[in-house]
């Protein structure tokens, strides 16, 4: 990534914090200014799915080739994947304590974070279990596959099924209703798509670094034996 | 599918000569049976929490037998003769029959063992309860043997399995404890409907995928 670029999501993410915090979102009926979390919260939960499917990506392209470096960059997803998924838990139950009242609910969404959670501590157990790199790198690709899988049971059955508290699955539906409509207005919309945009390059930028640093330690101790 | 047959038999044949898992099984099921008792004693448990921790039982009962069939093979060091005369399907179609007949003959006693000792525990609809046992016992079979494989090429195979199960295997169990919840309050089969369709889903999908994937964890 070029140094410009570098620098441009520095001073992308750090207007879109600005403007989120501080830009005028209108009135919405039971959250008020604290729907302000839709710029930080949702982009993180984005990002800890997305890096479990790109971990799973380079996982299945392991498979195929055979490529060690493959298995760093689908290590590299996961560690970051978990990072965002622990950040996503966080600002979310901070959140939850003082708009529903307790720090935890077992809201369908909140139960899905956790067994994303429970899968990447999962993945990281089975990876230091496994000593021969080949072997590591074959199984926890495949764990990586079967745990992604299941995420269609709890993403798209389980709120179906169980009433949610989040904004969007309650009668009320004052930001996304299940229809997939938005009823934001477009500044905060613009505001919120900046932000997803400036986060996924952020987690781009990270997976490079991430991956760059994997392979060159993965090299030099290739080397030493 | 004859492999198949002959992985079953041979599993079966030394299960009979040394009853090893299944009276291991027995004894922890008796022993986390007593745990509940004597932590209830005196207790009035409500029939839905009842529906939850016969799962918890049957949860943890498979965890601590399910992984023997592919860690005894490494540690008796003949997966690599298998490897030489069945195919990797065959081996697990042959684990899977030998595993599901397993925990169907354990639920079997869990059940009873259960029925007998939780007075809570009173099934009014006996045919959501019947076909939920049926169905989610052959998906609990199925993810916990395709985990077992993986395990068994691992260290510290004992802790890892229920940590690596747990996350695949909650679907499941959510659908499992809310159908025996249902069948415990007397509900109509068509109220347990949804239930079902996860239930069978996720026993299909999981078994797909296993065969799909199995060639990978078999030869390494």
């Amino acid at each position: 990534m070029k140094n410009w670029m570098k620098i441009g999501i520095g001073i992308w993410i750090a207007v879109v914090v600005a403007v989120g915090i501080a830009m005028p979102i209108g009135y919405i009926p039971g959250l008020g200014a604290k729907a302000r979390i839709i710029f930080f919260h949702v982009p993180m939960s984005w990002l800890a799915v997305l890096a479990f499917f790109m971990s799973m990506w380079y996982g299945i392209a392991y498979l195929r080739k055979k490529d060690m470096k493959l298995d760093i960059k689908s290590a590299a997803a996961a560690e970051l994947g978990f990072i965002f998924s622990i950040l996503a838990t966080v600002t979310g139950s901070i959140w939850a304590k003082f708009n529903w009242g307790s720090f935890w609910n077992w809201d369908p969404r909140e139960t899905s974070i956790f067994v994303l959670l429970l899968i990447y501590g999962a993945y990281f157990s089975l990876r230091s279990a496994l000593e021969v790199e080949e072997r590591r790198a074959t199984l926890s690709a495949v764990y990586s596959i079967v745990a992604f899988i299941t995420v269609p049971f709890f993403v798209f059955i389980m709120p179906r099924m169980m009433t949610g508290l989040h904004p969007g699955e309650g009668s009320p539906a004052p930001i996304v209703n299940a229809n997939g409509k938005m009823y934001m207005d477009a500044n905060m919309r613009y505001v919120f798509y900046a932000s997803l945009v400036g986060f996924s390059l952020l987690y781009v930028w990270l997976f490079q670094l991430r991956s760059k640093i994997g392979i060159l330690t993965y090299q030099n101790h290739t080397e030493i034996e | 599918m004859r492999g198949a047959a002959a992985i079953f038999s041979k599993d079966l044949y030394s299960e009979l000569r040394t009853r090893y898992a299944l009276n291991s099984l027995v004894m922890f099921v008796v022993v986390t049976l007593s745990i509940i008792l004597f932590s209830t004693a005196g207790e009035t448990v409500s029939p839905s929490l009842s529906a939850g921790i016969l799962w918890v039982i049957i949860f943890f009962a498979a965890m601590s037998g399910l992984s023997r069939c592919f860690v005894s093979e490494e540690e008796r060091g003949t997966s690599m003769t298998l490897q030489l005369w069945v195919a990797p399907s065959s081996v697990l179609l042959g684990k899977l029959l030998f595993n599901s007949l397993l925990i169907y003959v354990l639920n079997a006693l869990i059940v009873i063992a259960y029925m007998l000792t939780m007075p809570s525990f009173i099934v009014k609809s006996p045919l959501i309860f019947f076909l939920t046992i049926v169905v989610g016992s052959f998906g609990l079979s199925a993810a916990s043997t395709f985990i077992a494989a993986i395990i068994s090429k691992a260290n510290s195979k004992g802790t890892l399995y229920p940590v690596l199960s747990f996350p695949i295997l909650l679907p499941l169990l959510m659908s499992v404890i809310d159908a025996t919840r249902l069948s415990v309050d007397g509900a109509a089969l068509s109220e347990a409907l949804g239930d079902f369709k996860i239930m069978f889903s996720y026993a299909v999908v999981v078994t797909t995928a296993a065969i799909v994937l199995f060639d990978f964890v078999w030869r390494d």
